[in-house]
């Protein structure tokens, strides 16, 4: 059992909703981006995604894009996001962390250093986006063997053909992504994601989270009311990149998470 | 040939598109269904017979193919060693070898039903292939360029537009190529359903290496049969060199050769200022180490935290910090050596072709024929020397006079 696990065992007891939020680790700088992320389960966050920077994010939109740049720029490093989790994880021992970036960096690591260094720091679970089920052996496999949950996304392109495939080496949760297209673009719909929900659901019993294109309290809802969770990266973001106070953010995470949490 | 077909060379990629631990299909979970959807596709094209004489149809009247096979005889004399032989692809239509291999994407994707084409573009060259060979087939075509390449390879945006393409220059990243690519496969995340990506170059992710592979192969094959009738019956090149940016040209050259063990094989690479710490270069192979980028696992210059560094060299042709998964191979396996060309180097190259042959080249193969100029006066007169001419310099003139010293702007 990770603490995503728990999290999750915990939520369904009571018959809540997940609320799952993303931030750019370093972004702006680390100092900042470490008290936003220390802040997030106050404001209700459930699970946090934590981004790792990387040059090229093929799936993300200009937001997240823009968010990578500062962190990068400011000096961010792969090493330095693990410290943000370990300095975390000295405050709060049960949020669970998921670092979610591209493979690039953790190979460039070393798979098997990078896992056992993650553990340490207290990470619980990876979203690695250009890592479909034909790459498994590169680290989902090992990461589920170092006991860390590997979270795969699921998308409207993912047919039942192939959802077996996507689902057979998923633990923690299934993130399914909302749209066909980056992140912060189209606005997801309910009544679109909600048969879509209903078909991974058919076919596993991990919770399934929603994400891209959720905004604003009232989708946060909507979404949240026929999956089992909703995540919000890009609006957070973009609040960040807007230079606001972490108070304010953690105000607007706070909004988004009653709403989620009102489903 | 190879006598056991576990020792070719061209057996390559496996069933997971992997040459030894290079390529694979590093996308995300939206694009794996269509990047399955394509491999079956090109799977059915390749033993289709209408599909091949389709292409050899187009190649012939629509590019002007076979291109010429042709010994610099001046050239020859003036390095005073090796026999050198030109492969001309730069008279092909649109003026490149990208052609080759836009013309098979395009032919795919009109049978999968997809009306619409993207391409990333870093010089122009691919754009303005795939530009036209959308204008030829009536299809929609969006080029995405670096912001930065716009600017200076203003000549091609204005063919292309010319030609009926929207050309959307990339300000994501540092709007190089690279971020172009991005663009591109953010665009086809997007748009999935109706959308063709056609990859001007052997990488990203499986079939796409292969497939261009397959598709520019036709360089290769018209040497072997094209040399033979002017050497003699039987007769194989010695030494056979090309350019590499992603590596497309220098593929199909080499492919049909790979199993010929008395033909040595070299790939240049641009050695921008230099291949040194600075990093001021493209050269993966020589400087740069095993990544995953773009679909593929592969050479990439990059940080010791595997952030992707900009390439740099004179020519926007070469201007990308990969390779493709097949060249990664060849290198690690010793089949293919690879060496890297300094832009003064390639500028001395351009000069001598134009001064010599009465061929203006592009810089890209300006590299490829810099190395000829290294290896050629050591070699005997009897060695024959075939160089991939893959693209005319007509686009280059600017940048080309511009660090001759030379104010050629109106």
């Amino acid at each position: 059992m990770t603490r995503i696990d728990d999290c999750f065992a915990r939520l369904r007891a009571q018959g809540r909703k997940a609320f799952v939020s993303y931030i750019m680790a370093g972004d702006p700088d680390v100092a900042t981006s470490l008290e936003l992320m220390k802040g997030l389960p106050a404001a209700g966050v459930d699970v946090i995604e934590l981004g790792m920077p990387f040059t090229d994010p093929m799936a993300d939109g200009p937001t997240i894009q823009l968010a990578g740049q500062r962190a990068l720029e400011g000096g961010q490093t792969l090493q330095k996001t693990l410290d943000m989790v370990a300095e975390f994880r000295k405050g709060d021992n049960t949020t669970p962390i998921v670092m979610m970036g591209y493979y690039n960096p953790i190979y460039s690591r070393g798979v098997e250093r990078f896992l056992a260094d993650a553990t340490a720091a207290g990470v619980d679970g990876l979203i690695v986006v250009d890592l479909p089920p034909e790459e498994d052996e590169e680290l989902c496999i090992p990461a589920n063997r170092a006991g860390m949950n590997f979270i795969r996304l699921a998308t409207p392109t993912t047919d039942d053909r192939r959802l077996p495939k996507v689902l057979q080496n998923t633990s923690g949760f299934v993130y399914y992504v909302s749209i066909t297209g980056i992140t912060g673009a189209a606005a997801a719909e309910a009544t679109d994601v909600a048969p879509e929900v209903a078909r991974i659901k058919a076919a596993t019993d991990l919770p399934v989270i929603v994400g891209f294109g959720i905004r604003s309290p009232e989708t946060a809802k909507a979404i949240a009311s026929v999956a089992d969770g909703a995540v919000v990266g890009t609006a957070i973001v973009k609040l960040v990149e807007e230079k606001r106070p972490v108070a304010e953010i953690l105000a607007f995470v706070k909004g988004l998470a009653d709403g989620a949490h009102s489903a | 040939m190879a006598d056991d077909l576990f020792n070719s060379f061209m057996n390559g990629p496996d069933e997971r598109g992997r040459f030894g631990d290079f390529g694979g299909r590093f996308v995300s979970e939206t694009l794996m269904p269509l990047i399955l959807d394509l491999e079956a596709e090109y799977e059915k094209a390749k033993t289709d017979d209408t599909f091949w004489a389709e292409m050899d149809w187009l190649w012939k009247h629509y590019v002007g193919r076979p291109s010429p096979l042709y010994f610099a005889e001046r050239l020859t004399d003036h390095l005073g060693g090796a026999k050198i032989y030109m492969k001309r692809d730069e008279l092909n239509h649109t003026g490149a070898h990208k052609i080759n291999n836009v013309l098979g994407q395009i032919i795919l994707a009109r049978r999968m039903g997809k009306t619409r084409i993207i391409a990333e573009t870093g010089a122009g060259q691919h754009g303005v292939a795939t530009a036209t060979v959308c204008a030829k087939f009536g299809l929609k075509c969006i080029v995405y360029m670096g912001a930065h390449d716009v600017e200076r390879q203003a000549p091609n945006v204005f063919r292309m537009r010319l030609l009926g393409a929207e050309v959307v220059p990339v300000t994501s990243g540092r709007g190089t190529l690279k971020d172009a690519m991005n663009d591109a496969l953010r665009d086809w995340v997007t748009n999935v359903r109706d959308t063709f990506y056609c990859i001007g170059t052997v990488a990203g992710p499986h079939p796409y290496p292969a497939m261009v592979r397959d598709f520019q192969s036709i360089i290769g094959k018209e040497v072997r049969w094209q040399l033979a009738e002017q050497e003699g019956e039987g007769r194989l090149p010695d030494t056979v060199i090309a350019a590499i940016g992603g590596g497309s040209n220098a593929m199909g050259l080499f492919f049909p050769f790979l199993d010929d063990p008395s033909v040595r094989i070299i790939g240049v690479e641009a050695g921008g200022k230099g291949v040194d710490e600075k990093m001021e270069h493209c050269a993966s192979l020589t400087g740069g180490r095993p990544g995953v980028l773009h679909g593929n696992r592969t050479y990439l210059l990059q940080d010791d935290d595997g952030q992707i560094l900009e390439g740099f060299s004179i020519s926007a042709g070469l201007d990308y910090p990969g390779i493709g998964p097949e060249h990664a191979w060849l290198h690690e396996t010793g089949r293919a050596e690879y060496v890297a060309i300094t832009d003064k180097e390639a500028l001395g190259a351009f000069q001598l072709s134009c001064a010599l042959e009465g061929i203006i080249p592009a810089l890209e193969p300006s590299h490829a024929l810099a190395h000829v100029m290294k290896i050629a006066p050591e070699l005997p007169r009897d060695h024959i020397i075939v160089m991939n001419m893959c693209g005319r310099g007509d686009k280059d003139i600017f940048a080309v006079a511009k660090h001759l010293g030379f104010d050629i702007r109106t």
